[in-house]
């Protein structure tokens, strides 16, 4: 699927739970690999399947802030889970990556790392997730400096979407306009239906690869009953959002927010541990090191992720920018919902819950925006602007 | 980088279980290749006579326990160029640190059937009480890995790569499931510094602390969330009591929970 792609192919089919292996098949077939959804220590991660078999068949997940269990659900459902602490991210923009290798033999030479994509088909992603991607792909190929690796493999996937039959406790992409309903940016998209008789999936096709992959599988034109009936478990999972977020004038209002108190409150739970910005399924920031042999004859630079959270990340000459917990804990949130709007056109959050369910001690992004809202303390603007010069702590 | 002498490095050994020199024992298919380099000299049971040197890197492992090891470690020092410490007990005063929380006269009478041979100071303490130390490496054991990076660093004059963020950092890069939240298993891993690539929580466990305090750890807001896991003060003094016992922000959030 590349990026720019619509979904210009409106005609819907049913794919019967039966041949969905035939669907894994036809995709093997094209030559890709597939990754999906798998259990894994107790949750459910993205990783390469061999098979339908390894799908979480017959799980559920439970989430809140800070609780993640999986657990027995509907007897077969292939995609009864929701999200779990990975994103696909880590495939196009892995968490550690060589960039180049340098050897003193002599000269100095520096070779760059040649990487090459491979052929991903990834199934399951959800509508937030989509949303994700077409935020990342804002940031690191929408701009003056594009990300090579990312690009690349951005080209060589095949994204097979799932509309969302029920929302975790910890979402609310409603809120952020970017789900249930994967509207773009799929190559396939399914809503699983489940009826004590039948198991079968209504597919709509977004793209000619998809068009192409899914005439090779066995499958029927949808009836209009079917498409209804995927349309009312998308429409009631969208009303049943486990939380929302009020973006009304978000930006405006963190942005005059900078000093509130309220900051201090949530410092003192924040472990500043990074668990949010590593589990967002949009956070981008990453760190190089290099990496000197003992002998002192070669080098290597690898980028690995990073977060906002750790206090090398604002380190500069004379000290770190960041220095307490308010301000970093501030800077993630302000960024994620405010900042981003100016720097890349949207909003860095699509509502996924990741960050609420995967911090160690439940911090509640939706909670804390709501906090400040509530306890709204503006600044005059040209004071806060000064203090954000002088102070950023 | 050509370097141009022979740096010779010293190991030299305080109060404790001697992994730490494991680790560097480990690392020797690295270190034969540099053989021709660099000169590594041992010194397990070092009397004051095999002090000489310089040396240009010390590394000491082991704490300070009695009163001739906290004279011997300035002899060390002032024949080392670079001091680097490795390991719990060289950086934190190790287990044998528990016994700072107690009265070590009534435990040594329990321990030795005649406590007048043992000579031992009240407090193990880590290298950085008693000698300027240029580096500490931490660790229980350390790290191979950051251990080849520390020695690398020194000997080019630069400064070494040993990040001092937490070790979830590791974990979410390994892509491990958080213990803590999809088991409810108390993990230390948000307080404690990176380096051990997260391996407790890759075999579900939660992390033991091995690494340390992480850069502004804050335990407390973590103990609380221990607490709403069902762990009980004695829980909270035992497990912030460890290999880093005595680092401070462990002692002190162990203190807190001790009634
Ligand atoms: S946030 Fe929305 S799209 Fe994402 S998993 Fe939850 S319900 Fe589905
Ligand atoms: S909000 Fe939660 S996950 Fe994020 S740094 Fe703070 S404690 Fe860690
Ligand atoms: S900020 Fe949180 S809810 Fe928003 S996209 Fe990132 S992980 Fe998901
Ligand atoms: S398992 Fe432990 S180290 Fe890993 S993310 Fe969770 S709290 Fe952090």
């Amino acid at each position: 699927m590349t990026k720019s792609s619509k979904a210009d192919f409106k005609s819907r089919f049913v794919l019967e739970r039966q041949d969905f292996q035939c669907l894994l098949d036809a995709l093997n077939g094209q030559g890709y690999r597939l990754i999906a959804p798998t259990p894994r220590d107790g949750a459910v991660v993205y990783d390469e399947i061999a098979a339908v078999s390894d799908l979480p068949i017959g799980l559920t997940d439970e989430q809140e802030r800070g609780t993640y269990r999986l657990k027995d659900g509907d007897p077969g459902r292939l995609f009864g889970c929701g999200l779990g602490p990975h994103s696909w991210k880590k495939f196009l923009y892995p968490a550690e990556l060589r960039l180049w290798n340098a050897h003193a033999n002599g000269s100095l030479a520096i070779t760059p790392d040649d990487h090459h994509p491979e052929r991903l088909a990834l199934i399951g992603v959800r509508a937030c997730e989509l949303g994700a991607l077409r935020v990342l792909d804002r940031v690191l190929s929408g701009g003056q400096y594009h990300d090579t690796v990312y690009e690349a493999q951005r080209d060589h996937l095949f994204i097979v979407a799932v509309n969302c039959g029920r929302a975790g406790n910890t979402c609310f992409c409603a809120s952020m306009n970017t789900g249930p309903r994967a509207e773009s940016g799929f190559d396939l998209a399914l809503t699983e239906i489940l009826e004590p008789e039948r198991h079968y999936f209504v597919v709509e096709v977004g793209s000619e690869a998809g068009q192409r992959l899914f005439d090779g599988v066995p499958h029927q034109s949808a009836l209009e009953a079917d498409v209804q009936k995927a349309t009312t478990i998308i429409e009631t999972t969208a009303t049943h959002m486990g939380r929302h977020l009020d973006t009304t004038g978000i930006k405006d209002l963190l942005y005059a927010n900078f000093e509130n108190s309220e900051w201090d409150e949530v410092a003192a739970r924040c472990l500043t541990c990074g668990n949010c910005t590593l589990v967002c399924p949009t956070c981008f920031c990453t760190t190089v090191e290099d990496v000197a042999e003992l002998t002192g004859a070669s080098a290597q630079r690898i980028r690995r992720w990073d977060s906002c959270f750790t206090m090398d990340f604002s380190y500069v000459v004379g000290g770190h920018v960041r220095a307490s917990a308010r301000s970093r804990y501030r800077q993630w949130l302000t960024h994620k919902l405010a900042a981003w709007i100016d720097q890349f056109g949207s909003s860095g959050c699509v509502g996924c819950g990741r960050c609420i369910t995967w911090c160690p001690v439940g911090i509640d992004l939706t909670e804390e925006a709501k906090t400040i809202r509530a306890h709204s303390q503006p600044k005059p603007e040209t004071k806060s602007r000064k203090k954000i010069h002088h102070e950023n702590t | 980088m050509e370097r141009k002498n022979k740096p010779k490095i010293a190991v030299w050994k305080f109060a404790s279980c001697d992994g730490c020199q494991l680790s560097l024992l480990d690392c020797e298919d690295e270190l034969l290749t540099v053989a021709e380099a660099v000169e590594i000299a041992y010194f397990p049971e070092a009397t004051s006579v095999s002090v000489k040197g310089p040396y240009d890197v010390s590394l000491v492992e082991g704490s300070i326990t009695t009163q001739h090891d906290a004279e011997r470690i300035h002899r060390v020092r002032r024949a080392s160029k670079v001091l680097i410490t490795i390991g719990a007990c060289a950086t934190a005063g190790g287990i044998q640190a528990l016994r700072n929380f107690k009265d070590t006269k009534a435990l040594t009478a329990m321990v030795y059937a005649n406590p007048k041979y043992i000579e031992t100071l009240s407090k193990s303490t880590p290298i950085a009480d008693h000698v300027f130390v240029d580096f500490e490496l931490r660790g229980c054991p350390i790290s191979k890995k950051q251990l080849l990076e520390v020695i690398g660093a020194y000997l080019d004059g630069r400064k070494p790569i040993t990040p001092h963020y937490s070790v979830c950092v590791e974990c979410k890069r390994r892509g491990t499931p958080c213990v803590m939240v999809a088991h409810g298993t108390p993990c230390l891993g948000p307080v404690t510094q990176a380096g051990c690539n997260a391996l407790c929580p890759a075999y579900q466990r939660g992390c033991f602390g091995c690494f340390g305090p992480a850069e502004v750890p804050n335990t407390r807001a973590l103990a609380e969330q221990w607490k709403v896991l069902g762990k009980s003060p004695q829980d909270l003094v035992r497990i912030f009591r460890t290999f880093n016992a005595y680092a401070d922000a462990f002692r002190k959030e162990s203190d807190v929970h001790e009634s």
